[in-house]
C-alpha cells in the first residue's frame, strides 16, 4: 500500500525558517549592522551595485546582509527590486572629464596633466594577512590632501589632438536600453557596454583574459584609468534646465589599442571602453579589454574565431542572474522527462538485444 | 506584498507582454521576443510563465499551478503562493475549477474547454537551438521556413537507434508554418496540443512568447514510415489503475522494487474519489499527510 | 474639453486592464466571438470599445494612427493624456483606429520575415457587429463561424501573405470582436 507523498507548503516554510536562521548565525555573536557592511565591506557593494542596476548602497549592503553574503544572490535581490521601481525619466549623459578623482593612473604616459594620482589601491600592498585587523580593526589616521578642483583631461584627448586615435562616431540622442527591449542581434554598441556592464564580473574577466592570451589578442594598453565621484544632472522639462540629482563613483578606463589600419580604416590606435558603478576597476578593464574585443566588425578586423570576438556568445552568457537560474533549475524535479528517457532506453535497448538474439 | 501592483508586474510592463501575446496568439507557434524582466524567482524556475500567468490573471479567476503534473511539487507551490499573494486569486488544485493553469512539464490528463487558459514555463523556446546555437542563424531558419536540419537529426536518429531518441520537448509544427518547442513535456502529451483551450508559452530568460490558439493544427514532426508515436511506461497506476495517463515511476525498497503511478495528481486523486482502486491502492480518504 | 480629456480613463487601471485584456485576448484566440468590454469612457467619435483597447494596449512604445475622422483635437488629447502613445502616421504606427473605408491598408507595417510580430493592429470601427455573415476557419475556430466583416477580399489577401500580414480588431460600442491573420474568410 503506497500514500501518495505531500507536503511541499510545509516543506517550503521551514526552508525558510531554517534559512532565516542561519542567516543570523550564532546569535552570541553581534549581528552585523547594513551601515557596517555598506561601510567595510564597500567593495562586496560596489559589485552588487554595478551588476544589480542599481546605485544604492544602502540597499546593496542589505542585500548582502540578506544573502548572507552570496554575491549573486544579493544582485538577483537587486535586480528583482529594480524591475518594480517606475521610471520617472533619464539622467544626462555623465561627463567624467568632471570627475573628482580618487585614482586616477595612465599606463602608456609617465605624467600627463592632472598626475598620477594612485587613490586607495592594493596594488602595492604585500598580500600578506595583517594578524591585527583580526584583534583590532582601527585605521590609522591619514593626512588628507586638497581635493584637486576643475576638470581632469582624458589622457585619450592628447592622442586625439594628434588624430592618433580612431574617432568615435556619436551615438544616438537616446540609445538603446538592455532591460526595456529584447537583446537583438547584432547589437549596438551602447547594447554591448550596456551588457558588460552589468555582467557577470568573472565571466567578463574570463573573456577579457583569453583575449590577452591570444584569442583574438588585442594589444591593449591602459591610456587611463579613473575612480571618482561624477555629479548626475537631470533635465526638468518644467524647469527648462538641467539640475544635479545627486552624484555616483564610477570607474573608468580607456584602453588604447594598437591596429594596422585595415581595408577600411588607416593605422591608428584604437580604443575600449569600460565604465561600472563604484569602485570596480578589475571589472571596468575587463570591459574595456571585451569591448574592444568584440568591435572586430567595425574596425574591418578579422573574426579569428575566437569566444570574446563572438557577440553572441559573450552577451547572451555575461548575465550571471540568467546564468545562475538556469543553471540551478536543474535542480528542480525533472522526473517527468526522466521517466521518458527510461521509457526510451529501455525500448532501445530491447530492440537492440532482439535485433542481435535474431542474428545469432 | 501589497505595496506591489496588482498581479507584481507594473502596468507598461504589462501592456509590453499583453502585446506580445496578441501576435503570438495571431502568429501561432512563432516565438515573439518581449522585455522579459527580472522577476522575484530565478530564470529558469518559471519566470516566463509567471510574466505571461500576470499578463492574464483578473481578479476573477481560479488559478492551478502544476509542476511535473503535481500541483504539490514545491516551485509549483511556490508560484502559487506568489499569485495569491499579489493577484489575491482564488486558487484550486481541480483541473476542471482552475481558469488559468501554469504548468512545468505537462498538461493535464482532464480535457480542456474553450474558457481554460494553459500558460507553460519554457526553458528553451528555440527548437532548433540544440542543432544550432547562433539565435541570428535559427531566426533566419524560421523565416525562411528552412527546417531541413530539423528532420536530418530525426532521421540520423533512426538510422542509429531505430527510433526517434527524443522523448520529451518533442518538435511540432504549428499550423503547417512554424516548427515550436512545446517545452520539455513528455511526447505523450503531444496529442493533447490540438486542444480548446488556449495555450500560451513563456520563456522568461530567453525572452519569448508564443502561442497556441484553441483548435489550432499542431503536428508532431515524423516520417511516414516511422510515425509519431505518443508513448508512456506500459502500466496502470498503481492507486488509481488509469491505464491511458502517464506514470511516473517510484522507487520503492532498497531491493529496486519499483510502483507505478499518475503523474497528473488532480487526475489521479479523481479517480479515485470516484471509486477507481489500483494494484497498491487504498479506497479513497481524505489523506492524512 | 479639458474636463472631458481628463476624465474617461481606466477608473482602477490594473483591475480594468486586466479584464479588458481577458476579453480582447479571447476575441483574438477565438475569432468570430464577440466580446464585450467596459471601463473607457472616450470621447466621441471613438467607442467605448476603442476607448477600452487604447487604454489596454497603447503606451509611449505604440505609436497610433488616427484617419482623419478620428483624429480630433478631444480624441489626440484623450489619447495623449491616458496612454501617452504618439500619434503617427500609417506606415509607423502599432495601433490604428478609424472606420473600414478610411484605412490606408496597404500603408500599414505587415512584418517582416524575420519579425512578423512588428505589424500593425487595427481597431476597426464599426456601426453593426454580429455573428452573421462571412465565414470564417482557421486557428481559434472549431470548425467556422461566422462574423459580420466590411469586406471579404481585403481578408482573403492579407491571410495569404501569412506569416506576415494586419491583424484587425472590430469594435462597436463595447463588443469587439478580431480578425488575426491567420483567418481564412470565405
Amino acid at each position: 500500500m503506497y500514500v501518495a507523498v505531500k507536503g511541499g507548503e510545509k516543506a517550503i516554510d521551514n526552508a525558510h525558517a531554517w534559512l532565516a536562521e542561519e542567516r543570523r548565525g550564532d546569535t552570541s555573536v553581534a549581528e552585523l549592522s547594513v551601515a557596517q557592511i555598506r561601510e567595510q565591506l564597500a567593495l562586496a557593494v560596489n559589485r552588487v551595485m554595478a551588476e544589480g542596476s542599481l546605485y544604492d548602497p544602502d540597499l546593496a549592503a542589505l542585500a548582502i546582509k540578506q544573502s548572507r553574503g552570496d554575491l549573486i544572490e544579493a544582485i538577483f535581490l537587486i535586480r528583482a527590486y529594480r524591475t518594480t521601481l517606475p521610471r520617472f525619466g533619464g539622467s544626462e549623459s555623465v561627463d567624467t572629464e568632471k570627475m573628482a578623482c580618487d585614482r586616477r593612473v595612465s599606463a602608456t604616459f609617465k605624467d600627463a596633466p592632472g598626475g598620477q594620482v594612485l587613490g586607495p589601491t592594493f596594488d602595492y600592498t604585500h598580500r600578506l594577512l595583517d594578524f591585527k585587523l583580526a584583534a583590532d580593526g582601527e585605521a590609522p589616521q591619514v593626512q588628507t590632501a586638497d581635493t584637486p578642483t576643475g576638470e581632469t583631461p582624458h589622457i585619450m584627448s592628447f592622442l586625439d589632438r594628434e588624430n592618433l586615435i580612431q574617432d568615435e562616431p556619436a551615438g544616438p540622442e537616446t540609445p538603446d536600453d538592455l532591460t526595456r527591449a529584447p537583446l537583438e542581434l547584432p547589437a549596438s554598441r551602447a547594447l554591448r557596454l550596456q551588457s558588460l556592464t552589468r555582467g557577470d564580473e568573472g565571466f567578463i574577466l574570463g573573456m577579457a583574459y583569453s583575449t590577452q592570451r591570444g584569442y583574438a589578442r588585442n594589444h591593449a594598453f591602459v591610456a587611463e584609468l579613473r575612480i571618482g565621484a561624477v555629479p548626475v544632472e537631470m533635465d526638468i522639462p518644467e524647469l527648462g534646465f538641467a539640475v544635479d540629482i545627486g552624484e555616483v563613483t564610477l570607474t573608468e578606463c580607456e584602453t588604447v589599442n594598437q591596429f594596422q589600419g585595415s581595408k577600411t580604416e588607416p593605422p591608428q590606435f584604437t580604443r575600449g571602453y569600460g565604465l561600472v558603478f563604484g569602485m570596480t576597476e578589475r571589472k571596468a578593464i575587463s570591459m574595456a579589454l571585451v569591448d574592444r574585443a568584440l568591435r572586430w566588425k567595425e574596425l574591418g578586423e578579422d573574426n579569428v574565431g575566437a569566444p570574446a570576438q563572438d557577440e553572441e556568445f559573450v552577451l547572451y552568457h555575461a548575465d550571471n542572474i540568467q546564468a545562475t537560474g538556469f543553471l540551478e533549475h536543474i535542480k528542480l524535479p525533472h522526473y517527468v522527462d526522466f521517466q521518458s528517457e527510461l521509457e526510451l532506453i529501455r525500448k532501445l535497448r530491447r530492440e537492440a538485444q532482439a535485433m542481435q538474439e535474431a542474428a545469432e | 506584498m501589497s505595496d506591489y501592483n496588482f498581479a507584481y508586474l507594473d502596468e507598461q510592463t504589462k501592456r509590453m507582454i499583453r502585446r506580445a501575446i496578441l501576435k503570438g496568439l495571431a502568429i501561432p507557434g512563432y516565438q515573439v521576443p518581449f522585455a522579459s524582466r527580472e522577476m522575484p524567482m530565478p530564470y529558469g524556475w518559471g519566470t516566463g510563465g509567471v510574466q505571461v500567468s500576470a499578463a492574464v490573471l483578473t481578479p476573477e479567476d481560479t488559478f492551478k499551478v502544476i509542476d511535473q503534473g503535481a500541483d504539490d511539487t514545491t516551485n509549483a507551490v511556490s508560484i502559487r503562493r506568489f499569485f495569491e499573494k499579489t493577484a489575491d486569486v482564488a486558487v484550486t488544485e481541480a483541473t476542471g475549477e482552475a481558469s488559468v493553469i501554469q504548468t512545468r512539464h505537462r498538461i493535464p490528463e482532464q480535457d480542456l474547454r474553450e474558457d481554460q487558459i494553459l500558460v507553460y514555463q519554457v526553458p528553451i523556446p528555440e527548437p532548433l537551438r540544440f542543432l544550432e546555437p547562433s539565435e541570428v542563424e535559427t531566426r533566419k531558419m524560421h523565416a525562411l521556413e528552412e527546417y531541413g536540419l530539423m528532420h536530418v537529426k530525426l532521421y540520423e536518429d533512426i538510422s542509429q537507434h531505430g527510433a526517434i531518441a527524443t522523448s520529451y520537448a518533442y518538435p511540432v509544427k504549428v499550423e503547417g508554418r512554424y516548427v515550436m518547442d512545446p517545452s520539455p513535456i513528455p511526447k505523450f502529451d503531444n496529442p493533447k496540443l490540438n486542444m480548446a483551450g488556449i495555450q500560451l508559452f513563456g520563456a522568461g530568460r530567453e525572452q519569448r512568447i508564443y502561442a497556441v490558439p484553441p483548435y489550432t493544427d499542431v503536428v508532431s514532426l515524423d516520417f511516414e514510415d516511422y510515425p509519431f508515436e505518443a508513448s508512456k511506461a506500459d502500466h496502470a497506476c498503481d492507486l488509481c489503475g488509469s491505464t491511458d495517463s502517464y506514470l511516473d515511476e517510484l522507487i520503492v525498497d532498497d531491493a529496486g522494487g519499483r510502483m507505478f503511478m499518475c503523474s497528473d495528481t488532480d487526475y489521479c486523486c479523481s479517480r479515485r474519489k470516484a471509486g477507481h482502486i489500483g494494484a497498491q491502492g487504498v479506497p479513497y480518504a481524505e489523506d492524512a499527510a | 474639453m479639458q474636463a472631458a480629456i481628463l476624465e474617461g480613463g481606466f477608473g482602477d487601471a490594473p483591475i480594468d486592464a486586466a479584464r479588458a485584456f481577458r476579453q480582447i485576448m479571447t476575441a483574438t484566440a477565438q475569432p468570430g466571438t464577440i466580446n464585450k468590454v467596459a471601463g473607457a469612457q472616450p470621447p466621441k467619435p471613438l467607442s467605448i470599445a476603442a476607448g477600452v483597447v487604447l487604454l489596454t494596449m497603447c503606451d509611449p512604445e505604440t505609436p497610433v494612427f488616427l484617419t482623419p475622422a478620428f483624429d480630433t483635437d478631444d480624441v489626440r488629447a484623450w489619447i495623449t493624456f491616458h496612454t501617452s502613445a504618439p500619434i503617427t502616421t500609417a506606415k509607423n504606427a502599432a495601433f490604428a483606429v478609424g472606420a473600414w473605408d478610411d484605412l490606408p491598408l496597404h500603408d500599414f507595417s505587415i512584418g517582416t520575415s524575420e519579425f512578423p510580430d512588428r505589424s500593425a493592429t487595427l481597431i476597426v470601427e464599426t456601426a453593426h457587429l454580429s455573428t452573421t455573415g462571412a465565414t470564417l476557419c482557421g486557428p481559434g475556430i472549431k470548425d467556422m463561424a461566422t462574423l459580420s466583416l466590411p469586406d471579404v477580399a481585403a481578408f482573403q489577401n492579407n491571410a495569404l501573405l501569412f506569416p506576415l500580414g494586419l491583424d484587425f480588431i472590430f469594435t462597436c460600442q463595447s463588443e469587439l470582436a478580431a480578425l488575426p491573420r491567420t483567418t481564412k474568410v470565405s
